[in-house]
C-alpha cells in the first residue's frame, strides 16, 4: 500500500518538470509565430497588437507562471493558426491515436505471446531460432519503412487496403477497421518483437521453476503445463514490458499517423511543428508525455499488484 | 594515560519505513564506548547483526555517528579539517573480510601498495617500490609478485597483501573486520599468526571484530561483547573467559565450540534477538535469558564495573550461579586443536614462503 | 526439456558466433560505406541528372537514380557517413554527460542522488523521439541540432545504468578500503569506481548506437532532421513516398541501409553482452 502510495506521489515532480521543460523548449522556437501567422508584409501595429494578446513581450518565467495557472485549470491556450482551443484539439486527437494503440497492441500480441512460448517450449529447436531472428529483425526495422513497403504491396498492387486516411468507426465499421489495418500493422510489429523476446526469456525462467518440473514429474502433458501454469506466470513480467511499450507508442505514433495521415496526436505534433504553431506544440507533447507517464505508472501498479511477492511487501 | 583510539557513546540508527506512517528508528549502535591502547588488541564480538561492523565503520569515520565522540590521541575527530581528516585516516587502517571483493582487480598490487604511501607523500616513488617490496616480504609474500593483478592469487594471499595496503601508510590502528573468517581453517592461523608477528613487531594496535571466540582468545588482550547494538561485557581476555559475568557471553561461551555462533545451532541461546527498531525497556537480552527477573524487563541494566577492569551490563552480575567448566577450556577440544593448528601452520608458512 | 544434448549446445554456439560474425559485418560494412563511399561512386551524392531521372537500376546505376536523376548508390554511401556521424557523436555525448552524472549520483548518493534523478526522469518521461522532436523545432532543423537532441534522449539511459552499476561498485571493500586510506572522492571514482563499472555502460552505449541511427532517420524523414542538400537515408525515403508506384527501387535501397545497419549494431551489442555479462 506504501509502495503504491509512494509511487503515484513520485509522478508529481516528473509531470511538474514535464511542463517546465515542454514550456522552456517551446518557447526557444525561432522564427517568430506572428511572422508566420500574418506574413511578412504585416503592419507593425498589427503585429505589436498580436504580441500583445498572446502576452509574447514578458520575461520567459512570468509567461511560464501565467501558463502553467492556465494549465491547471485545463486551459491549454489557443492555435495561433485556427483560433481553437488547444485542449479540444489535442483531446479529439486523443481518441484517433487511442484506437491506433489499442489496435497494433492487439496486433503484437497475437504475433508476441505464441511466438515467444513456443519458442520457449521448443528451446535451441529451429523454431526457437527462426523466433529469435524474427524478433531481431522486428527491432532493427524502421517503422516507416515497414509502412511504405505495407502501402506499396497491399494498398497500391494489391489494393486491398486504403494508403491512408481514417474513418470514425461509429460512421463506417468496415471502413474503420480497414483504415486501420495497416498502421495498426506498423506499430504492431516493432512492439511484438521485444515483447516475443521477453516472452520467451519469462516462460524460460517458469519452465525451470520446481513447481512446473513438480507438475511435469506428476505427469501432466507437458502441452498443458506449458499453456496453462507456466503461461500464467510468464505473463507477469510480459505484462510490465508491454505497457512500458504502450507508453513508447506515443514516440512511435509520431511516424505512422505521419506516413498514414491518420489524424492523432503524433500527427498532430509535426504539423503544428512545421506551422510554428508552437501552444498546439506545447500542448500535444505535454499531453503524450503526461500520458505516456500515466501509463508507466499504471503498469507499475498493476505490476505490483500481479506479482504476489510484491503485494505481499506492500 | 590518553588511549590510542577512544569512543563514547557512539549512537548510529538508520531509517526503516513500515509502511503507513514514521519511518522507525533502527538502532545499530546505540551509545557504544570503547578504547584501545598503542601496540594492544581490543576484540569486538557478537552475532551478526549486533552493530559490531557499524561501529568498525564508525570508527574508520567511513560512516557519522548520529551522536557521540572518537578521539585519536585526544584529539576530537569529528571536528577534523580535510588536511586532518587525511593525516586520521594514515593513522587508522582497515582490514575487511570478503578476500575477493578487498583487492580493485584491476589494479597490480604494486600499485596497491605504493599509492597510498604517496598519496600520504610518505617518501618518493622509487622509495615506495622499496617499501612495498620490503611490504610483501613481511606478510609473507614475495617481491616478485609486485607486478600480479588480485585474481592471480588465493584468498589467504590476498588478505595478507590486504593487510600489507593497511601497513603500507605505516598506521597505529588497523580496524579488522572478521579478516579471517571467509579463509578456511589453516589458512586462518597463519594470518592470525601474522597478525601478532605485525603487532610485536611494529606496535600496531589491533581493533578485531569477529564472532569467532577461538580467535579471539587467542589474540586479544581485551574483548567487548556486543549484543543488539549495545556493549553487554568488557573485560581482559582471560578474566572474560575464565569468569564470565553477562548471561549472554556465557551462551556465547558455552556455544563456541560448535565453530561459528549461529542462533540456531546450539541449546543455550533460543529465541531470537529483539526488533531492534523498537527501543524496548529493560534488559534486551531478557527474552532470551535463563535467570531472567521482574527487574530486568522494566529497567535497562547499566554497563558497570564488576571489578577494576571488568565490566557488565547485567543486574545480577555478580550473583550469577558458578560456571560449570566450559567445554572448550577442556584439553583436546576445537579450540585448544586449532591453537596447536596455528604453531604448525607458522612452522609451515616458513617453509612455504621459502618455495615462493 | 532440462538438459540440452551436448549437440544442441554446439548447433547454439555455432548459430551465435556467426550470428555475431555477421553483425561484425555488416558494421565494418556502414564504417568502410562511410569512409570509402566518396571514392567508391563514380558520381557525387547530389549531381543530378535530367537525361536520366528515376531511372531504375542498371549497370550505369547500380541502384538506379532518383527524381532528379542523382545516383541512388552514391546518395546511400554518402547517407551512411551521416548515419554513423549522428550515431556516434550523439552517443558520445550522451556518455560525456550522462555517465559522470550517473558516477556521481551513484557514488555520493543521498541529495545529490535524489535531484540528479529525479532531472533524469523527467527527460525519460519524455517519449524518445517526441523529445528530440521538440527539441529540434525549438533549436531548428539541422545536423548539429539532430545530435544534440538524440544526444539529450539517450543522457538518462546512460545515466541510469552508470549509476546502477557505481552503486553495485561502491559497496565493494576495495572501494571502502581506499576511502579509509584517505584517498579523495575524485580518485576512488575515476581510478577504483569507473573502470570496474564501465562494461555495461559499453555494452548500453553499443545498443544506444542502435536506436540513435533510427531516430536520426526517423527525424529526415520527418523532415526535422538533417536537412537536404545533405542526403540521408531517412530523407530519402521521405522523397521516394512521392514516386512509390514507379520507382520502387526508391523506397527498397535505403530503407535496406538503415534496416541492416540498425541490425548490425543490436546483433553487435548483444554479442557486446553475452561477453561482458556472464549472468545472462
Amino acid at each position: 500500500m506504501k509502495l503504491i502510495v509512494t509511487r503515484v506521489l513520485s509522478v508529481i515532480p516528473v509531470l511538474f518538470g514535464l511542463c517546465v521543460l515542454s514550456y522552456t523548449l517551446l518557447a526557444m522556437i525561432p522564427g517568430d509565430p506572428i511572422t508566420a501567422m500574418l506574413g511578412m508584409d504585416a503592419t507593425p501595429e498589427a503585429i505589436a497588437a498580436l504580441r500583445a494578446k498572446f502576452a509574447l513581450d514578458e520575461p520567459l518565467p512570468l509567461r511560464f507562471i501565467s501558463w502553467f495557472g492556465h494549465l491547471l485549470i485545463g486551459d491549454l491556450g489557443r492555435s495561433i493558426q485556427s483560433g481553437r482551443p488547444v485542449l479540444s484539439m489535442v483531446m479529439t486527437a486523443m481518441v484517433p491515436t487511442m484506437q491506433l494503440g489499442l489496435a497494433a497492441l492487439l496486433i503484437s500480441l497475437v504475433i508476441a505471446i505464441p511466438a515467444g512460448v513456443i519458442s520457449a517450449a521448443r528451446r535451441n529447436s529451429v523454431a526457437d531460432y527462426s523466433v529469435s531472428l524474427i524478433s531481431l529483425a522486428g527491432l532493427s526495422l524502421p517503422s516507416f519503412w515497414l509502412a511504405i513497403l505495407l502501402v506499396l504491396f497491399l494498398s497500391i498492387r494489391l489494393q486491398i487496403f486504403p494508403s491512408s486516411g481514417y474513418v470514425p468507426i461509429g460512421e463506417d465499421p468496415v471502413g474503420a477497421l480497414r483504415h486501420i489495418t495497416l498502421p495498426a500493422i506498423t506499430l504492431g510489429v516493432a512492439m511484438a518483437a521485444s515483447t516475443m523476446r521477453m516472452t520467451r526469456a519469462a516462460m524460460l525462467d517458469v519452465l525451470n521453476a520446481d513447481y512446473i518440473r513438480t507438475a511435469r514429474a506428476k505427469g501432466l502433458p507437458f502441452r498443458r503445463v506449458v499453456w496453462k501454469h507456466a503461461l500464467r506466470n510468464a505473463l507477469i513480467p510480459v505484462t510490465t514490458l508491454v505497457g512500458l511499450q504502450l507508453g513508447q507508442l506515443m514516440g512511435g505514433v509520431v511516424v505512422t499517423e505521419t506516413v498514414f495521415a491518420w489524424p492523432g496526436i503524433g500527427k498532430l505534433t509535426v504539423d503544428a511543428i512545421f506551422a510554428r504553431d508552437y501552444p498546439v506544440v506545447q500542448g500535444a507533447i505535454l499531453a503524450s508525455a503526461v500520458l505516456f507517464v500515466f501509463i508507466n505508472l499504471a503498469t507499475d501498479l498493476l505490476y505490483a499488484t500481479l506479482d504476489p511477492r510484491l503485494r505481499k511487501r506492500a | 594515560m590518553t588511549p590510542l583510539l577512544a569512543a563514547e557513546n557512539l549512537v548510529k540508527s538508520f531509517s526503516v519505513s513500515t509502511g503507513w506512517g514514521k519511518p522507525k528508528r533502527f538502532y545499530a549502535v546505540d551509545t557504544v564506548s570503547i578504547s584501545v591502547e598503542r601496540g594492544r588488541t581490543l576484540a569486538v564480538v557478537g552475532e551478526s547483526g549486533c552493530g559490531k561492523s557499524t561501529v568498525g565503520s564508525l570508527l574508520l569515520r567511513l560512516q557519522d555517528p548520529d551522536s557521540g565522540s572518537i578521539r585519536l590521541d585526544g584529539e576530537d575527530a569529528m571536528a577534523l579539517d580535510s588536511n586532518g581528516l587525511r593525516r586520521f585516516r594514515r593513522r587508522v587502517q582497515v582490514v575487511f573480510q570478503d578476500p575477493f571483493a578487498s583487492l580493485d582487480p584491476r589494479e597490480r598490487i604494486r600499485e596497491v601498495l605504493v599509492r597510498p604511501m604517496l598519496l600520504h607523500r610518505l617518501c618518493d616513488r622509487p622509495e615506495a617500490l622499496k617499501r612495498a617490496a620490503a611490504l610483501m616480504e613481511a606478510v609473507g609474500l614475495s617481491a616478485e609478485q609486485l607486478d600480479r593483478f588480485p585474481h592471480q592469487f588465493s584468498g589467504g594471499q590476498r588478505q595478507r597483501i590486504a593487510i600489507a595496503r593497511a601497513l603500507s601508510v605505516q598506521p597505529d590502528l588497523i580496524i579488522c573486520d572478521e579478516p579471517v573468517s571467509a579463509l578456511d581453517v589453516s589458512v586462518q592461523a597463519q594470518v592470525v599468526n601474522l597478525l601478532q608477528d605485525l603487532q610485536r613487531d611494529t606496535g600496531v594496535a589491533f581493533i578485531f571484530i569477529s564472532h569467532d571466540l577461538a580467535v579471539v582468545r587467542h589474540l586479544a588482550h581485551d574483548v567487548a561483547v556486543m549484543y543488539s547494538g549495545r556493549i553487554v561485557e568488557q573485560a581482559p581476555t582471560r578474566e572474560l573467559f575464565d569468569n564470565p559475568r553477562h548471561p549472554y557471553t556465557r551462551a556465547l561461551l558455552a556455544a563456541a565450540p560448535r565453530v561459528e555462533i549461529q542462533r540456531k545451532s546450539h541449546v543455550l541461546l533460543t529465541g531470537e534477538p529483539p526488533d531492534p527498531t523498537n527501543r524496548i525497556a529493560g534488559c534486551r537480552f531478557a527474552a532470551r535469558c535463563p535467570y531472567v527477573q521482574d527487574r530486568c524487563t522494566q529497567e535497562e541494566p547499566p554497563l558497570v564495573p564488576v571489578n577494576a577492569a571488568h565490566l557488565s551490563a547485567c543486574f545480577f552480575a555478580t550473583t550469577l550461579p558458578q560456571v560449570e567448566t566450559l567445554p572448550d577450556t577442556l584439553p583436546g577440544t576445537s579450540a585448544s586443536a586449532r591453537m596447536a593448528a596455528y604453531r604448525r601452520a607458522r612452522d609451515r608458512q616458513t617453509q612455504q614462503a621459502e618455495d615462493i | 526439456m532440462t538438459t540440452a544434448p551436448a549437440s544442441h549446445s554446439l548447433i547454439r554456439r555455432l548459430v551465435e558466433d556467426s550470428r555475431s560474425a555477421f553483425g561484425m559485418a555488416l558494421v565494418s560494412i556502414l564504417v568502410l560505406a562511410a569512409v570509402f563511399g566518396p571514392v567508391l561512386s563514380s558520381y557525387a551524392p547530389d549531381a543530378a541528372d535530367f537525361m536520366a531521372t528515376l531511372a531504375p537500376p542498371s549497370a550505369d546505376h547500380f541502384l538506379g537514380t532518383d527524381d532528379l536523376g542523382r545516383d541512388v548508390l552514391s546518395r546511400i554511401l554518402s547517407g551512411a557517413r551521416v548515419s554513423l556521424l549522428v550515431g556516434v557523436i550523439s552517443v558520445g555525448g550522451a556518455v560525456l554527460f550522462g555517465l559522470p552524472i550517473g558516477l556521481v549520483a551513484g557514488y555520493l548518493g543521498g541529495r545529490t542522488d535524489a535531484v540528479l534523478m529525479r532531472c533524469m526522469d523527467v527527460l525519460l518521461a519524455f517519449p524518445g523521439i517526441l523529445l528530440a522532436l521538440g527539441i529540434t523545432a525549438a533549436l531548428g532543423a539541422s545536423l548539429t541540432n539532430t545530435i544534440i537532441a538524440i544526444a539529450v534522449i539517450n543522457t538518462p539511459t546512460i545515466a541510469r545504468v552508470t549509476r546502477a552499476q557505481t552503486m553495485l561498485v561502491s559497496s565493494l571493500d576495495y572501494v571502502k578500503a581506499n576511502r579509509a586510506l584517505g584517498f579523495s572522492n575524485l580518485t576512488i571514482m575515476t581510478r577504483s569506481v569507473l573502470p570496474n563499472a564501465l562494461s555495461p555502460v559499453l555494452v548500453q552505449a553499443s545498443l544506444l548506437l542502435a536506436s540513435s541511427i533510427i531516430t536520426e532517420s526517423y527525424l529526415s524523414f520527418l523532415g526535422l532532421g538533417v536537412q537536404p542538400p545533405t542526403p540521408t537515408w531517412g530523407s530519402m525515403l521521405r522523397d521516394a513516398i512521392s514516386f512509390i508506384d514507379q520507382a520502387t527501387w526508391l523506397a527498397w535501397f535505403p530503407g535496406a541501409a538503415i534496416f541492416l545497419t540498425v541490425l548490425g549494431f543490436n546483433i553487435f551489442g548483444d554479442g557486446l553482452r553475452d561477453r561482458l555479462d556472464p549472468r545472462d
